[in-house]
């Protein structure tokens, strides 16, 4: 088969200079195509006008720079210190994880899809698990103990990824004590982990079919621990922060999006409840059992860093409410199917019966076959909407292993919000955000 | 009944004139490439607002799949997932491209979203969009040669190739 590249540009990736661009590709380029109003078209067109070549300037910021998150790397025309376009150029992270998803088995593919998402790794663990189990046909069958404590891991591990974003989003912009709190808090949380799965982080704790293990003894106090001393905690950072004029002055106004715009730009999560949109799959297309919990969507209403900031730290709140019901209804029972397609023989078993001995060596080698077909799951993701679409050819590997990273779309987002800003906002911006990037790159 | 056949060919549901199937309970279109802009624009008036997704399938290595409805299968797929926010409804399109003429329209005019997953995909697999604004390679460097996931090229036997490394 010959490789199909003659006729396409691949031209560099960079941010062109005014003088290379014709004025409908500018246009494009700051999204006028995103059914704008009138009158902010116009806007647009003054900012773009006024700008002679000999007045603005091209500069990086990143791939190393302490607030971009990782390395990402943004070239952001600037006349004076105003912002007047910027491109996120990404890739420097890429290792091809979905190149390597269809050289591991099923079995295997946890290890590589909890190294994307780096904060939520066990949302992007239950993603993939979901999706292989509606290949399988048993995603009705799991066990009811393994969907709470997937429940369970999932909210914890959100509460831990936005206090992270707390920590993160204090040291972007002056709050360097908040960075130290958050870190502290978010630990808490990671010693949970570490004690549930043996990691603190890329656990490959949720697997098709169920669990890897089950909850260790006194795993509930370790839950009320974290649940009790948190409350007090994000009072002080309320204090710290949310009253302080300084935070809000940095803030407030700081990176506006509108609906329409991170409607057309494909953004989900707490970017798109920003502008005051109440979409949260796990209210709106409910999985596990997050119809049967009582939580409240937090809805922003101007689309700025400001209300990007508090929605994620009140989603720390409504996270402890969840986590409060899942205690109360958390059952005994099995945390992983008794399938013998898809799930290991108990160790108990290895010792006494050769049968189980073979069947438990062929399922770590060999993986176990998943019907032929096509299927595309998603879930909400601290960040947004992770979806996982695999498809299979009815072997042991998946044929194509694809993950709609929710940090990849949401960039897009960065040049709108950063058009006509100042360089100091865009860290605020960054920040605002959230992207990992382990995730954008993939 | 002679013609109960008949009736049951008639009775595939379509929608834009496109077959439906039903992949584990989840809603596919398959659309031909000419179909494929109008019948996205017509589901994003129909409250389909949301694009969230856009990725390229090579079937290189599975060459007697079929798909039914009388669609030809070709080496790639693209496939489309759409949400409508409104309706809480998700609905994917799927698409056959030849590999003899590897290229799709652009969904930039509908969905500008689908600016980065579309570089994406012709950085993977070599499926150009005619009509987007930029289309360059994304995740690997831009003097890249080959796109990384289609089934041609294999893992591991490709040198390093970065600019000014030692090789």
């Amino acid at each position: 088969m010959t490789i199909i590249s003659a006729g396409t540009a691949e031209g560099g990736q960079e941010l062109l200079s005014r003088s290379e661009l014709t004025a409908k590709e500018l246009l494009r380029e700051v999204g006028s195509v995103l059914r704008l109003s009138e009158t902010e078209a116009a806007l647009l067109a003054e900012v773009q006008t006024e700008a002679p070549e000999d007045q603005t300037m091209i500069i990086n910021m990143g791939p190393q720079h302490p607030s971009t998150h990782g390395v990402l790397r943004l070239m952001l025309e600037l006349q004076g210190e105003t912002v007047l376009r910027c491109k996120p150029i990404i890739g420097y992270l890429h290792t091809g994880m979905e190149k390597t998803g269809e050289a591991l088995t099923y079995m295997q593919g946890g290890t590589n899809v909890t190294r994307m998402d780096y904060l939520s790794p066990l949302n992007n663990e239950l993603v993939f698990s979901l999706a292989v189990e509606k290949l399988l046909g048993i995603d009705g069958d799991i066990p009811e103990r393994a969907v709470w404590m997937r429940m369970l891991l999932s909210e914890l591990n959100r509460m831990s990824s936005h206090l992270l974003f707390l920590a993160t989003n204090g040291m972007d912009l002056g709050a360097v004590s908040m960075m130290l709190y958050g870190w502290r808090e978010r630990e808490d949380v990671l010693r949970f982990f570490q004690k549930v799965t043996g990691l603190r982080m890329n656990h490959n704790f949720i697997r098709p079919g169920g669990l890897a293990a089950d909850l260790p003894a006194g795993w509930r106090d370790d839950v009320l621990a974290i649940l009790e001393g948190l409350p007090s905690r994000l009072e002080e950072y309320d204090i710290l922060m949310t009253g302080q004029p300084i935070w809000r002055e940095r803030l407030q106004g700081v990176g506006v999006i509108t609906a329409q715009e991170a409607i057309a730009l494909g953004a989900t999560g707490p970017i798109l409840r920003s502008t005051g949109v109440a979409w949260d799959l796990r209210r709106d297309m409910p999985y596990l059992h997050y119809d049967k919990m009582e939580f409240d969507v937090i809805v922003g209403q101007y689309g700025d860093a400001y209300d990007r900031y508090s929605i994620r730290f009140n989603e720390i709140r409504e996270s402890m409410r969840i986590v409060y019901q899942v205690l109360e209804n958390m059952p005994s029972g099995d945390f992983r199917i008794q399938n013998k397609k898809v799930t290991p023989p108990p160790r108990a078993r290895i010792d006494e019966s050769m049968e189980a001995l073979i069947h438990h060596f062929k399922i770590f080698t060999e993986g176990f076959k998943v019907p032929e077909g096509e299927v595309y799951v998603s879930i909400e993701s601290p960040r947004g909407e992770i979806g996982c679409y695999i498809v299979s050819d009815g072997s042991s590997n998946p044929y194509r292993m694809h993950v709609r990273a929710p940090s990849f779309v949401n960039i897009q987002t960065m040049p709108h919000m950063m058009r006509g800003g100042l360089v100091a906002d865009a860290v605020a911006v960054i920040s605002s955000v959230d992207p990992v990037l382990g995730e954008v790159d993939r | 009944m002679s013609d109960s056949a008949d009736t049951m060919e008639n009775a595939v549901e379509t929608q834009h004139g496109c077959p439906v199937q039903d992949s584990h309970g989840q809603r596919v279109l398959h659309a031909s490439r000419d179909q494929y802009v109008s019948v996205i624009k017509a589901l994003a008036d129909e409250g389909y607002e949301m694009c969230v997704d856009l990725t390229g399938v090579d079937y290189l290595a599975m060459p007697q799949r079929t798909i039914g409805f009388d669609i030809q299968a070709e080496r790639f797929e693209v496939a489309v997932n759409l949400l409508s926010l409104s309706q809480r409804k998700r609905i994917r399109v799927r698409v056959q491209v030849p590999a003899d003429d590897c290229t799709m329209p652009t969904l930039f005019d509908i969905h500008p979203g689908t600016e980065a997953h579309e570089r994406e995909t012709f950085d993977m697999f070599g499926i150009v969009f005619t009509g987007h604004p930029d289309m360059t390679r994304i995740l690997m460097p831009e003097d890249w040669d080959g796109h990384p996931l289609r089934k041609d090229y294999s893992q591991g036997s490709i040198p390093v190739q970065f600019k000014g490394a030692n090789s």
